[in-house]
C-alpha cells in the first residue's frame, strides 16, 4: 500500500451531509472483479447526465477541481454500503485526504486499507478551508491541515496513522499473531465444541 | 467481575490479543461471502499465495446479482454471469462451502445464515456487507467489513479492532396491532439519526424487542446500520433457541445442551454500563413511511412532507429542499396522499417468511391498483417453499403481484430488478438513497403490511383501516 505523508492538493468542497457510498459509486460498477478502475465513474449519478454528458454543475467537471485530490465533504460521509469499492473510485480518481465532520465506521476503516487518510474536522473548519478555495496541505505526521492562511490540528489514533505513514500491510502484522490465533483456536475447541461446524 | 454488557462479553471471548499498538485481534467465527465483495480478496490471497485458513467458517452464496425469473435458463447480464462465476471458481479453488444457485437453499445471504443455523449467539460474524448486523438477533456480534478486512478474515481468521461504545435502545410497551419491527426500527433512526450510532453498538432491550419474532429481530438488527451503528445485538432467549433447534448446521444433541448452557449466560450484566441509552415508547407508535433519500427523513402515515422553510438550519434546509426536489413531492403533502407506481415486498430487512405473511393479509382478496407494478421476491428458496406450501404464492398471484425467485433484486437492482426513472416505489428494502433502486427512482420505506396496503390502494394507507375487525 502507498504510505501517506504529507499532501498538497486541490481541495474540491462537496458539503452535502450524508454522503453514501451509493452515491459515491453506484450499485452498476460494482460487477468488476479488480479493484482499479473506478475514478471515473465516482459520482456517476451526480456527475453525469443520463446521455453520459458531463453535468457542469458537479464540483469535480469544474476547473481546477478535476484535479482535485482532496475532498471536503459534510457530515457523516461515506454512510450506508461496506462497498469498498467507494474508496478504490476516490482513490483511481486522485483523492488521496477527505475532510468531514464525521464519516461512517465501516467507510472510515475502508479507508485506512487504502492508503486514504479521512481527517474528522469541524464543520466550522470545513467551510473555512472551502471559503479559502487554495491547495491544502494534509500534513499527517504533524497532524494538520494548512491553506490560505489557516491551520486546523487534528487527532487520529496512533495506530492508523502509522498504518498510513508506513503503508503496513494489515495482514502481515496480524501474521505477527499466528502463535496467539493457533492458541485461541485451540482453546476454544475445547471450551466452545458447539461452535465447530459439521456439515453432511 | 465488573458488571458487562453482552456486546462486552463476547468481545472478551474472541479476543486473541491486545497489541502494542492498542489494537484488539478478534477471533471471527463464521464468515458469509457474496459474490459482489468477494473478488477481490479471493485475488489479494492468490497473489500473496497466502492459504484461506478455515474454508469451513464460511458460508458462501450468490445473491447481489442474480435473475430472479427464468434462472434455470443461465444469468443472462454478462457482467453478472462473470461476477457469479467467478465466485463458483473461487470457492472451487479454495474448497470453500457453497449454495449453488439453483440450490433451494440459495438466498440473501442475512436470509440463509439464520436459516441454516449457521448464525449462533455469542459468535461473531462478518461480511462484506453492512447488512451483517443483521445476524446480531441472535446475540451475535455482526457486522459488515470492506473486501480488504474480507481477505484478511480469509487469511487469519481474525480482525484488529477498536471497541465501540455501549448504545442500548429500549423499546418499552405493546407495539400496536399492524405495526411490526420496521416501525420501530424507522422511528429510532427518525430519532437518532443516520448518524446516531456511528461508533457504537446497538443493544435492543425492552418489552417490545422482547415480544418480536426472530423474523422482527432480524429486521431491526438490520436497520441497525442504517442508524450508523455496525452491529445491533439482542440477547438471546427461548424464542431464539426454538428458532434454532433442529436447524442444519446448529449444534445437535449433546453438543446442543452446552451449547444453551452458555447462551443462557449471554445477556448484559444487572448495573452494566452504557455509555448512552434511547428509550422509545411504542405503545402510541403510527405505520411509519419515508419521503426523503436518508432512512432518517420519516414520518408516519399520518403525517406530512415536511417543509424545508421550517428547517433548523440553512444547511437542512438545502438537504431537505434536494431531498423533496429528487423525490419530486410538494411540503405539505399529506403521506396518505402520495400516489405509487411500484411495490416492492423483498430484501434482507424484510423478505422472510413471517414478512409474507404479513404482506400476503392484507393483499388476500384484494386486487392491486390499476398502474402499480408489485414484487415480491422471497429472500430466500426455503422462504418461497414455506410461502407456497402456505399458498401465499396464490394470494399474491391473484391479487396481481408478481411472484419471484429469491435474491436483493430491486432492494438495489444489480440484476434487471430495477425502477425507471422518477418511478415512486414503497419498499420493504432498508436504504432509500438516491438511486438506490434505479437511476432516479423514488424509494419510500415501509414495513410489508404498509407495501401490501399501498400496493391494493394505489397510495399509502393505513393498513389498520384494511385488517379485519
Ligand atoms: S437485500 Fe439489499 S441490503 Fe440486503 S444484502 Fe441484498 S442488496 Fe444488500
Amino acid at each position: 500500500m502507498d504510505p501517506f505523508t504529507v499532501h498538497t492538493g486541490i481541495a474540491a468542497p462537496l458539503l452535502r451531509a450524508n454522503i453514501d457510498t451509493d452515491l459515491i459509486i453506484p450499485k452498476q460498477f460494482l460487477k468488476t472483479l479488480v479493484r482499479s478502475g473506478l475514478g471515473r465513474n465516482l459520482f456517476h449519478e451526480i456527475r453525469y447526465d443520463n446521455a453520459g454528458a458531463e453535468r457542469p454543475d458537479f464540483v469535480l467537471n469544474q476547473a481546477p477541481y478535476r484535479q482535485a485530490s482532496i475532498l471536503l465533504a459534510g457530515p457523516n460521509f461515506g454512510c450506508g454500503s461496506s462497498r469498498e469499492h467507494a474508496p478504490w473510485a476516490l482513490k483511481d480518481f486522485g483523492i488521496r485526504a477527505i475532510l468531514a465532520p464525521g464519516f461512517a465506521d465501516i467507510f472510515f476503516n475502508n479507508c485506512f486499507a487504502n492508503g486514504l487518510l479521512p481527517v474528522v474536522l469541524p464543520m466550522e473548519a470545513i467551510e473555512a478551508l472551502s471559503e479559502a478555495a487554495d491547495p491544502l496541505t494534509v500534513d499527517l505526521p504533524a497532524q494538520q491541515v494548512r491553506g490560505g492562511g489557516l491551520c486546523y490540528g487534528f487527532d487520529i489514533e496512533a495506530a492508523r496513522k502509522a498504518v498510513l505513514l508506513e503503508g503496513l500491510d494489515e495482514i502481515k502484522r496480524t501474521e505477527a499473531n499466528l502463535q496467539d490465533i493457533a492458541a485461541y483456536e485451540a482453546r476454544r475447541q475445547k471450551e466452545a465444541p458447539w461452535l465447530e461446524i459439521h456439515r453432511s | 467481575m465488573n458488571p458487562r454488557t453482552l456486546y462486552d462479553k463476547i468481545w472478551d471471548e474472541h479476543l486473541v490479543a491486545t497489541r502494542t499498538d492498542g489494537t484488539s485481534l478478534l477471533y471471527i467465527d463464521r464468515h458469509l461471502v457474496h459474490e459482489v465483495t468477494s473478488p477481490q480478496a479471493f485475488e489479494g490471497l492468490r497473489e500473496a499465495k497466502r492459504a484461506l485458513r478455515r474454508p469451513q467458517a464460511i458460508l458462501s452464496v450468490a445473491d447481489h446479482n442474480v435473475p430472479t425469473l427464468d434462472r434455470e435458463k443461465g444469468i443472462a447480464d454478462e457482467t453478472c454471469r462473470l461476477q457469479v462465476e467467478a465466485l463458483e471458481r473461487n470457492v472451487q479453488a479454495y474448497g470453500v462451502p457453497y449454495l449453488p444457485l439453483l440450490d433451494e437453499r440459495q438466498g440473501i445471504v442475512h436470509v440463509v445464515g439464520p436459516e441454516q443455523g449457521f448464525t449462533l449467539p455469542g459468535t461473531t460474524i462478518v461480511c462484506g456487507d453492512s447488512h451483517t448486523s443483521t445476524h446480531g438477533a441472535f446475540g451475535a456480534l455482526a457486522f459488515g467489513i470492506g473486501t480488504s478486512e474480507v481477505e484478511h478474515v480469509m487469511a487469519t481468521q481474525t480482525l484488529p479492532q477498536r471497541k465501540s461504545q455501549n448504545l442500548r435502545v429500549r423499546f418499552e410497551g405493546a407495539l400496536p396491532p399492524g405495526l411490526g419491527a420496521k416501525d420501530l426500527a424507522l422511528t429510532l433512526i427518525g430519532r437518532i439519526g443516520t448518524a446516531g450510532g456511528t461508533g457504537s453498538v446497538i443493544e435492543f432491550t425492552g418489552a417490545a424487542v422482547r415480544a418480536l419474532s426472530m423474523e422482527g429481530r432480524m429486521t431491526l438488527c438490520n436497520m441497525s446500520i442504517e442508524a450508523g451503528a455496525r452491529s445491533g445485538l439482542i440477547a438471546p432467549d427461548e424464542t431464539t433457541f426454538a428458532y434454532l433447534k433442529g436447524r442444519p448446521l446448529a449444534p445437535q444433541e449433546a453438543v446442543w445442551e452446552q451449547a444453551l448452557a452458555h447462551w443462557h449466560t449471554l445477556a448484559s450484566d444487572e448495573g452494566a454500563r452504557f455509555d448512552a441509552e434511547v428509550s422509545i415508547d411504542v405503545t402510541g407508535l403510527a405505520p411509519q413511511v419515508t419521503w426523503g433519500t436518508s432512512p432518517q427523513w420519516v414520518t408516519d402515515i399520518g403525517g406530512r412532507v415536511p417543509d424545508p422553510e421550517a428547517a433548523a438550519s440553512a444547511e437542512d434546509r438545502q438537504a431537505i429542499q434536494r431531498a423533496l426536489d429528487y423525490m419530486g413531492l410538494k411540503p405539505g403533502t399529506r403521506i396518505a396522499d402520495i400516489p405509487l407506481e411500484a411495490v416492492f415486498i423483498g430484501s434482507c430487512t424484510n423478505g422472510r417468511i413471517e414478512d409474507l405473511r404479513e404482506a400476503a393479509a392484507v393483499a388476500r382478496g384484494r386486487k392491486v391498483a390499476s398502474g402499480i407494478r408489485a414484487l415480491v421476491v422471497p429472500g430466500s428458496g426455503l422462504v418461497k417453499r414455506q410461502a407456497e406450501a402456505e399458498g401465499l404464492d396464490r394470494i399474491f398471484l391473484e391479487a396481481g403481484f408478481e411472484w419471484r425467485q429469491p435474491g436483493c433484486s430491486m432492494c438495489l437492482g444489480m440484476n434487471d430488478d430495477r425502477l425507471a426513472e422518477g418511478v415512486r416505489c414503497a419498499s420493504t428494502s432498508n436504504r432509500n438513497f438516491e438511486g438506490r433502486q434505479g437511476r432516479g427512482s423514488r424509494t419510500h420505506l415501509v414495513s410489508p403490511a404498509m407495501a401490501a396496503a399501498a400496493a391494493v390502494t394505489g397510495h399509502f394507507t393505513d393498513v389498520r383501516q384494511l385488517m379485519e375487525a
